[in-house]
């Protein structure tokens, strides 16, 4: 039996309106639950790749699949999670994680029932009336998380989410949010520019080379799971995080100077 | 409470010395129709105490229904120029313009088209309210950031949710800003308006109207009082919207923060 693959890049190219060329025929596909963490330097188009597979924009050249349907029509399996928390600031918390189902027209007891139940799963049920300006960035983040889950995606897409918090807070989300991968078994497409997280979280990572963006090295991670604060500690985990420095470094140097 | 107490103090020390300015200026002797005292205004504004409220009621009157029919108006342009972005480019040079021709230049044409009355008076305010609330609230509607946009259509929110769960609320600290500004020069308006349309009511006249009648019968102690009405009626208007955006807004909005600012 062939099975989908639950994201299939096939040869793409983004071409920008200015002209510049984002993505340079990108190929790469994505199994159902793979962690793969997209990795490169700024200008390697991570993000642009990001939002082709969202749907929210289109590709110039090449296909991609979710689920094997077009990205525009999958919209309901992905989730995307933004670099800032996108947190609409006139909604309490417990409205912002309901947007979506509010949006989506689902009927208000199953509503406040979902909210609640992933409210309490993020530990933010002490929070639900607040609104989002009396919240820590940690603390935003966790919301726009729980509103991102609280549609039970199968595919999430995260775009650096926790690049603008401190590096303590990074931490504890990133264990919290493989707790809930190994509970919800979503796929999981993660933009990121740091190598120690990119390590940490993912089953397989993916180098990009900028101008134009296009796949240098693919490289599985093969840390043991369950992850969780001490494997940072491991020498395997080191090992792995040199390795994937130096990749990136040659990446680096090889690029041809930024326009 | 006490940083409370302490600004009250002050700004009443501020009036003090004010008042005390002012009166110095009779005792040196300037004759009371060019100056005079804050006695004799005050004494004024006791006799003619229910000719200067009806005043006062006939100028707000005009302000507000000019501003509110200003807000209502405005939204709906700012709403259009949100969503077609040609109208906008083609219009939006015309609203600047609107802003920028003396009122005092146009109340006269008012005039001659609407007669004389309460509907020229509000009209020449509406047109001064109006481009404050257009620039603001359109500002407001487009300002919004593309990432929000983005999680809308990931939920497949149609035009007409977005417009109401994201452009509009986020539109609404703009639209305060915009009445705020508005507020104040409404009743500026209403007054220009009655200096050239006389009487709004057969008989009796808002504060343009006493202004013109008090400066003609050398009345300065009545036309001081007028003066003052005038001001302070601006400064309810501003303060009233100041309120109602607070009382809306401040659970969540960045700018209306309940506590006072250091």
């Amino acid at each position: 039996m062939v099975t989908t693959p639950e994201i299939a890049i096939d040869q793409v190219s983004k071409q920008f309106r200015g002209g510049s060329l984002a993505l340079d025929n990108v190929s790469l596909t994505v199994e159902k639950g793979e962690f793969v963490s997209l990795l490169g330097p700024s200008g390697c188009g991570k993000s642009t790749l990001l939002r082709l597979v969202s749907g929210l924009t289109p590709a110039t050249q090449g296909t991609i699949t979710v689920n094997g349907i077009e990205p525009a029509n999958a919209r309901e399996l992905m989730s995307f999670i933004f670099q800032d928390a996108t947190l609409l600031p006139w909604r309490t918390v417990e409205q912002n994680v309901g947007l979506g189902l509010e949006l989506e027209g689902v009927a208000r007891p199953v509503l406040e029932k979902s909210v609640n139940a992933m409210l309490s799963l993020v530990g933010l049920e002490n929070l639900a009336q607040r609104y989002p300006r009396h919240l820590s960035g940690g603390m935003k983040m966790r919301v726009s998380i729980a509103r991102a889950l609280v549609s039970r995606p199968r595919i999430l897409l995260l775009d650096e989410p926790f690049a603008a918090l401190d590096e303590m807070s990074r931490d504890r989300l990133n264990e919290e949010l493989l707790r809930l991968y190994a509970e919800q078994h979503w796929t999981v497409l993660f933009v990121t520019h740091s190598v120690a997280e990119a390590v940490f979280l993912s089953s397989r990572i993916v180098v990009l080379a900028p101008h134009p963006g296009r796949v240098a090295h693919v490289v599985p991670i093969d840390l043991p799971w369950p992850r969780t604060a001490d494997t940072r500690l491991s020498d395997a985990f080191d090992e792995q995080v040199t390795h994937v420095s130096r990749l990136l470094r040659s990446v680096q140097a090889a690029a041809p100077e930024a326009r | 409470m006490k940083r409370h107490l302490w600004f009250a103090l002050n700004s009443l020390i501020v009036l003090g010395v004010l008042l005390l300015i002012w009166q110095s200026g009779v005792w040196l002797g300037v004759p009371p129709y060019m100056l005079p005292g804050p006695l004799v205004v005050g004494e004024a504004v006791v006799n003619r105490f229910p000719s200067l409220i009806r005043s006062l009621w006939l100028t707000s009157e005009a302000a507000a229904l000019g501003l509110g029919a200003s807000i209502v108006v405005g939204v709906a342009i700012a709403l259009a120029f949100a969503q077609w972005r040609w109208l906008r480019c083609l219009l939006f040079p015309y609203t600047i313009l609107l802003q920028t021709v003396p009122i005092v230049a146009i109340a006269p044409l008012v005039l001659m088209w609407a007669g004389n009355g309460l509907l020229s008076v509000a009209l020449v305010a509406f047109i001064i309210c109006l481009p404050p609330i257009i620039a603001n609230t359109t500002q407001g509607l487009i300002s919004v950031e593309e990432n929000f946009l983005h999680l809308f259509l990931m939920h497949k929110a149609t035009p007409v949710q977005v417009l109401l769960h994201l452009r509009l609320p986020h539109a609404l600290p703009h639209l305060f800003t915009g009445i705020r500004i508005s507020a104040g020069i409404s009743v500026i308006g209403a007054i220009t308006g009655e200096l050239f349309a006389g009487s709004s009511r057969v008989g009796e006249g808002g504060l343009g109207y006493s202004i013109l009648y008090a400066s003609g019968q050398l009345e300065t102690d009545y036309l001081f009082a007028l003066v003052l009405a005038a001001s302070a009626l601006g400064f309810c208007f501003f303060f009233a919207t100041m309120f109602l955006e607070w009382y809306l807004l401040h659970d969540w909005h960045e700018a209306n923060r309940s506590d006072i600012p250091e």
